[in-house]
């Protein structure tokens, strides 16, 4: 009688455990078929057009073997590329973080005039074609645009040239870090800083010891995401950089004409180390975002509505 | 430290959350701001702290104008309704955070700041949890914590934003008791928000009643609650019976019925709010008399040490609900049954004259 109850208790226990997977549980699941075929078209929509190119440029990079792919990496102007991108990304990173942070910053922490219209503003540089935004900095600072003759007259050149590259990619990459932290700072809400204030530290102190750690790591995903846009853009780039070699070509740009010249292996072994810094980009980022998740989960926990 | 606020405005938009509001803290009270969320309360709280800017108004800390100084300067320990306590620094961090972000020139050692820590966290009872953070604790100990942290600054003025709104009902009572007694060993002026009347009857020296941003009462919780100034007051400390009716000599006319009253300010065919608490009510079940208000049995609960008698309004009173608190043995004296006519006679009756604001009274 009572072994008999045991094992009764002990398959609702099993019961139990199996019900918290939806999937599994007959009462939610659909029929097999059903099930298989999505998941078949799933997989093989992600096998043609994610898996396939990404093995591709691996495959054709080093079709002519080894030799022929760090050489196409050594050469002077795929370096020049890499080191121009490099840069490129290393101003516009930065600059973006600290406009990220203190744009994040005032949307979330600040009741203010005109707060949704810099929020649309923030997101302009996603609803806008990036070869649009390389004409407009065209027309702005190109020899014939509104500062043409006063660049020309103090001898600067912006488009053509590096501060061009730097600042298109400043554009194009303006809203990652804010856009990441917008919704967590939210989250947080303002309390911890009005405790801080309370307790003395002045706004500094209240940012550097309490706001900054708490958005730590959707910070850190946020200039991921930038850096990754950064190095990747081709259009806006494209249009303002003139494509001159060993000058102003980035990464992107040397794989475009590197390939229009029928160099296949030298241009795929460029674009792979696009691709491996892609990958590289994710694995981080699927760490970051898991602390993120627990950062925001952490935010919310403990408070009822 | 006293606390005067004169003539406190404040809106937000179109919603104006205090109107006109004057108060008097004196120093090393502990005093309840009590009323229905929306009445302004924790508004009032913040602009003591100077986390919100009154529209119109002064704070008078001490008896000085506080209203140009800042936040850090005032010297108000804060204690947030979901405490928020620093979630990536230990308890021990939290409640040292404080005395480290004080300017050089004055901030105390790290030797001192030690010593000081262990006392607070001790004091709160809870020194063993100074290595864990937030997310480990209960709800009962971050409370506890948040109260350490903000008393570190050793604060003029302690205020505390319903500081047991989110803890269970054991817990809070627990904390209640707990905070009565560290206001007697620390005697710092104190205000605190609550909507939960018991709360603030059982805790605060002096109770302030708000409604709709305005304050209704001040007084002892014995004052407040035995001689309620305003039929809001009356109807939100404690369960109430309401009688909507007209003046009539010496009795208040609720439809064809009528209950004597003993008020003799009001004139003739006014009308008026008559309440009388469920222990004030009794029953007549002889249906010969005609004294009182007609209604019938709905419920009665007879567990605990008296019982509850639910009615509905029949006559005059159609669609109301009364509620009727007798002892056990009443009941079976009068063996009520559910559906039967009964007449409620009020043995007091607390008569208001009703006034064109409307009556603010919430259950």
């Amino acid at each position: 009688m009572s072994s008999s109850a045991f094992a009764v208790r002990f398959e609702a226990a099993g019961w139990k455990s199996e019900s918290t997977r939806f999937e599994r549980n007959i009462a939610t699941s659909e029929s097999k078929w059903v099930k298989w075929s999505i998941i078949g078209v799933a997989l093989s929509f992600f096998t043609l057009f994610l898996l396939m190119p990404l093995l591709a440029v691996f495959v054709e990079a080093l079709r002519k073997g080894f030799g022929v792919y760090f050489a196409a990496l050594v050469e002077a102007e795929a370096l020049h590329a890499i080191q121009l991108t490099l840069i490129a990304a290393a101003i516009s990173v930065p600059l973006n973080l600290v406009f990220g942070v203190a744009a994040a910053w005032a949307i979330a922490k600040f009741d203010f005039r005109g707060k949704q219209l810099l929020i649309t503003l923030i997101d302009l540089p996603f609803s806008v074609s990036p070869v649009i935004v390389g004409l407009c900095y065209v027309l702005v600072f190109g020899a014939n645009g509104w500062f043409g003759a006063w660049l020309i007259e103090h001898d600067m050149k912006v488009i053509f040239a590096v501060p061009g590259i730097v600042l298109a990619s400043v554009f194009v990459t303006f809203p990652f870090v804010a856009r990441e932290l917008i919704p967590l700072m939210q989250a947080q809400g303002r309390e911890e800083e009005e405790a801080a204030i309370v307790l003395g530290a002045n706004g500094w102190q209240a940012f550097w010891y309490v706001t900054l750690p708490n958005i730590k790591w959707g910070l850190l995903y946020g200039v991921i995401l930038c850096n990754a846009r950064a190095m990747g853009e081709f259009g806006a780039v494209s249009v303002v950089s003139g494509k001159i070699r060993g000058e102003t070509n980035t990464m992107p740009l040397h794989v475009e004409i590197l390939y229009n010249e029928y160099q296949f292996a030298a241009a795929f072994a460029v674009a792979s180390l696009l691709a491996l810094l892609a990958l590289v980009t994710l694995v981080i980022k699927t760490l970051v975002e898991h602390r993120v998740e627990q950062a925001l989960k952490q935010s919310t926990e403990g408070v009822p509505s | 430290m006293s606390i005067q606020v004169h003539n406190i405005q404040k809106r937000f938009g179109s919603f104006t959350a205090l109107d006109n509001v004057s108060l008097d803290f004196p120093s090393g009270e502990l005093v309840a701001l009590l009323g229905p969320s929306g009445c302004g309360k924790t508004t009032l709280l913040r602009i003591i702290a100077g986390l919100e800017q009154a529209d119109a108004g002064n704070v008078l800390l001490d008896g000085e104008d506080a209203s140009a100084t800042h936040v850090r300067e005032r010297q108000v320990g804060f204690v947030f309704q979901h405490y928020a306590l620093f979630k990536h620094m230990t308890v021990f961090d939290n409640v040292a955070f404080g005395m480290r972000m004080k300017p050089r020139n004055v901030r105390p050692g790290e030797a001192q700041i030690k010593k000081k820590v262990h006392d607070l966290l001790n004091l709160v009872q809870l020194d063993w949890l100074a290595d864990r953070f937030p997310a480990q604790l209960s709800g009962g100990q971050r409370q506890r914590i948040a109260l350490a942290r903000a008393l570190a600054v050793e604060p003029r003025v302690l205020l505390l934003d319903e500081p047991f709104g989110a803890l269970d009902a054991k817990v809070r009572k627990e904390l209640r008791r707990w905070l009565r007694k560290l206001h007697d060993e620390l005697h710092i002026t104190s205000i605190f928000v609550t909507h939960d009347q018991e709360e603030a009857l059982e805790v605060a020296d002096r109770v302030v009643l708000m409604d709709h941003g305005k304050v209704e009462q001040v007084g002892t919780p014995e004052e407040v609650y035995g001689h309620p100034a305003t039929p809001f007051v009356y109807g939100f400390l404690g369960s109430v019976n309401l009688f909507h009716g007209r003046i009539d000599e010496n009795q208040v006319r609720v439809g064809e019925d009528a209950v004597p009253h003993d008020n003799r300010v009001l004139s003739q065919g006014s009308e008026v709010y008559a309440f009388a608490r469920p222990h004030e009510l009794e029953i007549v079940t002889d249906p010969t008399s005609t004294a009182g208000i007609k209604a019938k049995v709905n419920r009665v609960l007879s567990f605990g040490v008296s019982a509850r008698v639910e009615l509905d309004g029949v006559n005059g009173a159609t669609g109301q609900h009364f509620e009727v608190e007798i002892e056990q043995a009443r009941v079976k004296e009068l063996a009520l049954v559910a559906g039967q006519i009964v007449r409620l006679l009020p043995s007091r009756l607390k008569v208001f004259e009703r006034s064109d604001a409307g009556l603010g009274v919430r259950r």
